[in-house]
């Protein structure tokens, strides 16, 4: 007898699997990254919610959470899950399918800051903090916050004025010229 | 020879995917075959009627039945052969259910698969010669490995059924962890209290010889008829004249260097000690490792004060040998460690929970020391840090188990009771205690153990939080437990002035050396493996070896002693006979043929080919040749695939019926 149901429509949570080679049905639920996540007071929904809204189909109430946004890729529920399941991967490829389906960002900045990241690693072929801080603020307007630690970081060596490349930067350029998702709203 | 073809629908599961009628009507037409029928149920009473009257009707002397696995149905058909007068090793199953009909979805293409495996099976059966089973003495005696219920329970049944036992235990004492307990779920009766005399009665009873602080070392031999030797330990004490009266451990000028294992490691003990007061025997032994005399000579107070002159310091490990014929394995389990080194690589260690730095993050065991009566706090709650009473205590259920990343994807099966007992003796004896127990899901199967946890919380207040906890940490003298209340989706923050962890039960570390002395199989966790999950729960693949306890898998008490008893009750069914039958399907040397280069030998994995030599009449010596123990050989044929000059035949499974099978395939 063949168990397999051959008439299978894909889902989001077959496009998750795929592209975080995990499936998201390996969650239990026993809810320790939500325990532990260090920006679990500012969410929506506690970060195992939005793993069970995948695994029941509610597909548009993890696209539309706030808490995929404000999930700062920190690892620590990766690291600790009994399951192994890397929830911030999770998070990224969820991320990933809500800009694909043009589903409206909760807070701007987020997308604006991850944009600015991206870019310095495209020019730079690593991170150049000046340069992030440069970009995100031309682009998002948020001219003032988080202004006070700037003396402390320089001081600490954190903040160079100029950006250090990596050998080879034109290569990585042509990896986000051939990967990059052009329209994101 | 006259065959007959007898094939069975297995209700459905057969007849399903495969068209029974046009398997049996074909099968009517291979050579030799004179009768050929199907029918819904061969296994049954009318099945096995309508072949033993084939069988007479006309003179059958050849059975092919397609059936099931013969792993299921051959004893039966053989059995059923046999009745009717036939050798019972004239009957072949073919198997068309695990492999036809229930791999395969085409109805066409496995009824042509099912013709082919019947004419397969005829082929054999026509090469098959009539045998006899092999006849083994059998030894009445039984070896109980491990002196905790399990081991006492199946060592009592035994013993009081009238046959010999031999109880080793590694430990000086027997007793194992129930000793430890406190009160047992879900009735709370004292567990001492319903331990110690059985203890008691395991020393006393004649039939059984208890070697304590002893392991086993080797086994050999088969079913029935075993040679074990034993490592019996040097206590340093001579066994046969202390009396057990205690003066050396009280004079013992080493009160604090030894941590006290029956405590957990909450106590200390002396160098010269028994487990516990109630310890059986009541012996005590040194431990060499931090005994003054053993380090450097200097002390020698036990001897000085003991009476009976029964310290004896040049003691040696004794070997014994023992003739047994079932062994009942019961080693029990050990708790899982969170601290950050623990032995086995594979298993990780807990360093969100502090890896064990946190005095007052324990395990249940070591909270079973403090509740019980008997223990280092004679009961009273108190922490291990400063002895405070703890006002608020977070009880953590699934540490180690569920949890694959720290190497165990399985449930302890235990732990959500022994959590509700624990938080309910907290709160019985602390009135204005808080008790909160993180769990993932309650597992609580069991007559009475639901009502149990419900109990617990509806009855004395307990508090129970569904999500796992992330992470534990010390601030301002309390022990912050970080969690999330996945029912309510609320992040939780307890500040715990102690905190007790359900850490796993997982195997002794020793048991896959053990497992490899005695020749049972192991899992991936280092639990010993039944023979059948269902049918044969307690009995391993090696004839003759049972399995009692939670050296199986996680069991609690009531578990552990119900298979105990199924151990016993298999030891006691072997020893009904005095004889036993044993399957004649084993190797056979040529000695014509073998040249004596024993790659036989080499590969055996029974031990069971041995090195006869051939002498001339005038007695001249003419050569070695390989011989197969008829007691050991288990018929599984890499000696028979090994040997270059094709010199040795597995019985039942010659080269020609192989060949037979094959061709008819082709």
């Amino acid at each position: 007898m063949s168990h397999h149901n051959t008439t299978h429509v894909r889902t989001i949570s077959d496009d998750i699997s795929d592209i975080t080679s995990q499936n998201p049905e390996l969650c239990y639920q026993c809810g320790k990254c939500s325990a532990g996540c260090p920006l679990r007071n500012y969410m929506d929904e506690a970060p195992n919610v939005v793993v069970r809204y995948i695994q029941l189909g509610l597909y548009e109430k993890a696209l539309n959470s706030a808490t995929i946004w404000l999930c700062a890729g920190c690892l620590t529920c990766s690291s600790r899950c009994p399951k192994n399941f890397d929830l911030a991967k999770f998070m990224d490829a969820v991320r990933e399918i809500a800009l694909r389906n043009g589903i409206k960002v909760k807070d701007k900045n987020i997308l604006k800051f991850h944009k600015a990241f991206l870019r310095q690693i495209k020019n730079h072929g690593r991170s150049w903090e000046m340069g992030l801080v440069k970009d995100y603020k031309m682009t998002s307007f948020d001219l003032f916050s988080d202004v006070e630690n700037s003396p402390k970081m320089l001081l600490d060596g954190k903040l160079n004025i100029f950006p250090h490349n990596v050998k080879g930067k034109d290569k990585i350029k042509s990896i986000f010229e051939k990967t990059e998702v052009k329209k994101c709203k | 020879m006259k065959i007959g073809v007898f094939i069975c629908h297995c209700g459905e599961n057969i007849g399903r995917t495969v068209d029974c009628a046009r398997v049996s009507k074909a099968a009517g037409f291979f050579p030799n075959v004179v009768h050929s029928v199907d029918y819904k149920y061969m296994c049954s009473d009318p099945g096995q009627n309508i072949i033993k009257q084939a069988i007479k009707d006309l003179q059958l002397d050849g059975v092919v039945v397609g059936s099931c696995s013969p792993h299921m149905h051959e004893k039966t058909f053989r059995k059923a052969v046999a009745d009717a007068g036939v050798n019972p090793f004239l009957c072949e199953i073919a198997n068309l259910r695990e492999h036809v009909s229930w791999v395969h979805d085409d109805m066409d293409v496995a009824t042509d698969k099912a013709i082919d495996l019947v004419r397969f099976a005829v082929e054999k059966v026509k090469r098959n010669a009539p045998l006899k089973t092999i006849q083994v003495p059998v030894t009445k005696r039984t070896l109980v490995i491990g002196g905790g219920i399990s081991g006492i329970q199946a060592a009592l049944d035994v013993a009081n059924a009238g046959y010999e036992v031999v109880l080793v235990e590694k430990e000086p004492s027997i007793g194992g962890h129930m000793s430890q307990l406190s009160e047992t779920f879900p009735t709370l009766d004292c567990s001492q209290c319903i331990l110690t005399p059985r203890m008691v009665e395991v020393y006393q009873h004649p039939k059984i010889k208890l070697l304590t602080y002893s392991e086993v070392e080797k086994v050999e031999g088969f079913i029935g008829n075993f040679k074990v030797t034993i490592r019996k330990k040097a206590r340093k004490v001579d066994d046969t004249k202390c009396t057990g009266c205690g003066d050396c451990m009280q004079k013992c000028p080493i009160k604090k260097k030894a941590l006290s294992e029956f405590d957990e490691n909450l106590t200390t003990r002396s160098a010269i000690y028994v487990p516990f007061p109630q310890a059986v025997p009541n012996i005590p032994v040194i431990d060499t490792e931090v005994c003054t005399y053993f380090k450097n000579g200097k002390c020698s107070m036990c001897k000085k004060v003991c009476g009976r002159d029964a310290i004896f310091f040049e003691q040696e490990d004794q070997m014994l040998t023992e003739e047994i014929g079932a062994i009942i394995v019961a080693t029990g389990y050990k708790l899982y460690t969170i601290d950050k080194k623990p032995k086995n690589s594979e298993i990780k260690g807990y360093g969100e929970y502090g890896y064990g730095k946190y005095k007052d993050v324990i395990d249940g065991l070591q909270f079973e020391r403090i509740a019980s009566a008997s223990g280092p706090t004679s009961g009273e709650f108190k922490r291990p840090s400063d002895g405070k009473e703890p006002k608020k205590i977070v009880f953590i259920q699934c540490v180690g188990s569920r949890d694959e990343s720290k190497g165990f994807s399985y449930c302890s099966k235990i732990c959500c009771m022994y959590t509700a007992k624990h938080a309910m003796l907290y709160k019985h004896k602390v009135h204005d205690g808080e008790a909160y127990v993180f769990y993932m899901d309650i597992r609580s199967g069991g007559k009475m153990y639901d009502e149990f946890v419900r109990r617990a919380i509806e009855e004395d207040g307990v508090k129970y939080i569904r999500g796992r906890v992330s992470r534990i940490y010390e601030e301002n003298g309390k022990y912050i437990v970080k969690g999330e209340d996945t029912l309510a989706g609320v992040p939780v923050e307890i500040d715990a002035d102690m905190v007790v962890l359900a850490t796993a039960m997982i195997a002794q570390p020793e048991a896959s050396k053990l497992a490899q002395t005695i020749g049972i199989p192991y899992d991936k966790y280092g639990y010993f493996v039944e023979v059948h999950p269902k049918l044969r729960p307690v009995e391993s693949s090696s004839g003759g070896i049972f399995l009692a306890g939670a050296c199986h898998s996680p069991r609690d008490i009531p578990d552990s002693v119900a298979m105990a008893s199924a151990a016993a009750a298999k030891a006691m069914v072997l020893f009904g006979s005095d004889m036993l039958e044993r399957e004649p399907t084993i190797a056979l040397v040529n000695e014509n043929l073998c040249a004596g280069c024993f790659y036989c030998k080499k590969v055996c994995a029974y031990n069971a080919i041995e090195v006869k030599q051939i002498f001339d009449r005038q007695g001249n010596f003419v050569k070695e040749v390989a011989y197969v123990n008829s007691g050991l050989c288990q018929g599984c044929g890499t000696c028979n695939a090994t040997c270059p000059s094709k010199s040795i035949e597995l019985i039942g499974y010659t080269d020609e019926q192989i060949y037979a099978e094959i061709a008819a395939l082709m």
